[in-house]
């Protein structure tokens, strides 16, 4: 997180969708994955249909799709789930090279795959767009409470902080021949997660020294944000309404 | 960093459906406002950063992945870890904090099932270790020994019993699996996992009461404050 708070996933531009304010399209977000859980499985030309709108959404952005499929690449883990369903479920079965099949857990996997997978995008799209102070500024915007905003905000800009010290623990203790395979091999992992805890601890308490020192009151400057009009608002909602009306689209087809 | 990482239980979109999501989150969202109350009796606006250290904290702990068996990591919940050490209402904050940045920012557990995720580990998660640590008091506060104890305890019901809110939202908005297969899976895998999270809560736990006991929320009103000695001749 250098000067700008840039986060990982932020790919800086000046596009109509990175332009338009972080509260609006935390909700547009929002909306949009909640569309595509919503969708029947089988409706599967409806999934398509909301992936070129997603594709819609990356042109106005200009964020190269291939930038953002490796960053999709999160998902991963609960692929494990989705392959597991075709084995585990009940009701009836198929042949398939050899293995038995259950057509439900086939659908129910593809039901996850297809859902977890959009919502990804989704999730990437957002990110790559919108700078970290502008998120949790959109946040504060939506009501979130003021104590939760500070706590996001501090833990924000000092992420990358802790984060390092925890690397540089890691690499003092593999630089002395540390090399834990085994869950009873942890000791010394864990002893400098208690160290971790405690150099962050204290470091917020100087923190928050330092911010006392410099007049804090307890109330933070006021997140600047820029309110979002009517015409905003409804270019924004585009492709979350879009994706919801292809939703309902999918109960009628099926 | 490392191979696999099978352990994130962080639950994607699609796995629950629609109105299951909602209600969730709503649910989520209600619990939050309740800790946001409460937390301001541990934690005035002016000690916020000191919670936004131990969010950042949470976040970097949980990217630390350690080894289950060869091949296989995990990373910790953490959510035992926060309510032992800075109490359940700050805890719980902190890690739906981490969580709701992580599905914004690295896309890490679906927007839709933010609700569920935060119900599951902050939640859940937080209060029922903490229930867990508070009904074993006594034998914290009686040796490190007993402390340490109590903390394994504490994270290992609380990550056995965060699956079981997930099997709960699976029974309620999921499909393809019959519920006693969920329950088999998710309580056999987090009874395992729950080891691996218990030892290191309650090593962490250890760690931070040698150093800082102050710093314990389980036993700090038991902390003397000052202890006045004879001097000996």
């Amino acid at each position: 997180m250098a000067a700008g708070h840039a986060h990982p996933l932020y790919r800086a531009g000046d596009s109509v969708v990175h332009r338009l304010p972080a509260h609006v399209k935390i909700v547009v977000a929002f909306l949009f994955v909640l569309a595509v859980v919503a969708t029947p499985r089988e409706a599967f030309t409806v999934f398509g249909l909301q992936f070129l709108l997603l594709v819609a959404v990356w042109v106005a952005a200009r964020v190269p799709p291939g930038w953002l499929a490796t960053r999709a690449l999160v998902e991963a883990p609960f692929v494990v789930l989705a392959v597991l369903l075709p084995f585990f479920a009940d009701g009836p079965r198929v042949e398939w090279w050899g293995m038995s099949l259950s057509v439900d857990g086939l659908l129910a996997g593809w039901n996850i795959l297809v859902k977890g997978t959009l919502g990804v995008l989704v999730s990437v799209t957002l990110a790559a767009t919108t700078p970290l102070r502008d998120l949790v500024s959109g946040l504060s915007r939506l009501r979130v409470p003021s104590m939760v905003c500070v706590i996001a905000t501090l833990m924000l800009r000092y992420l990358e902080v802790i984060a390092a010290e925890a690397r540089r623990m890691r690499l003092a203790r593999i630089s002395r021949g540390h090399d834990p395979r085994f869950v009873w091999q942890l000791g010394a992992t864990v002893r400098s997660v208690g160290a971790l805890f405690l150099r962050s601890y204290e470091r917020g308490e100087r923190v928050h020294l330092a911010m006392l020192s410099r007049g804090y009151t307890g109330a933070m400057p006021a997140f600047t944000t820029t309110s979002a009009s009517t015409a905003t608002w409804s270019l924004a909602l585009v492709p979350a309404v879009a994706a919801a009306l292809l939703a309902v689209s999918g109960y009628w087809a099926w | 960093m490392e191979p696999t990482d099978l352990v994130a239980m962080h639950m994607s979109d699609g796995i629950v459906n629609a109105p299951t999501s909602i209600v969730f989150g709503v649910v989520a969202v209600l619990g939050l406002a309740v800790c946001v109350a409460r937390a301001r009796r541990d934690l005035d606006d002016r000690t916020a950063p000191m919670a936004g250290l131990v969010a950042a904290f949470v976040f970097a702990v949980q990217m630390l992945n350690f080894p289950i068996l060869p091949g296989v990591s995990g990373h910790l919940l953490g959510g035992a870890l926060c309510a032992i050490l800075v109490g359940p209402y700050v805890g719980a904050i902190c890690v739906s904090i981490v969580l709701l940045l992580q599905a914004l920012l690295f896309a890490d557990g679906g927007l839709s099932a933010l609700g569920t995720n935060i119900t599951n580990m902050a939640l859940i998660g937080t209060f029922v270790g903490y229930g867990v640590a508070v009904a074993m008091r006594r034998i914290a506060l009686r040796s490190r020994g007993g402390l340490v104890a109590t903390a394994f305890v504490a994270a290992w019901v609380n990550t056995v019993v965060a699956s079981l809110g997930f099997v709960l939202e699976y029974a309620i908005g999921g499909q393809g699996l019959a519920l006693g297969t969920v329950v088999a899976l998710m309580t056999g895998f987090h009874a395992l996992i729950g080891i691996g999270e218990g030892v290191i809560t309650a090593l962490t736990v250890g760690a931070v009461a040698s150093v800082r006991p102050d710093l314990v929320y389980l036993t700090r009103s038991a902390t003397p404050t000052l202890q006045f000695k004879e001097a000996r001749a």
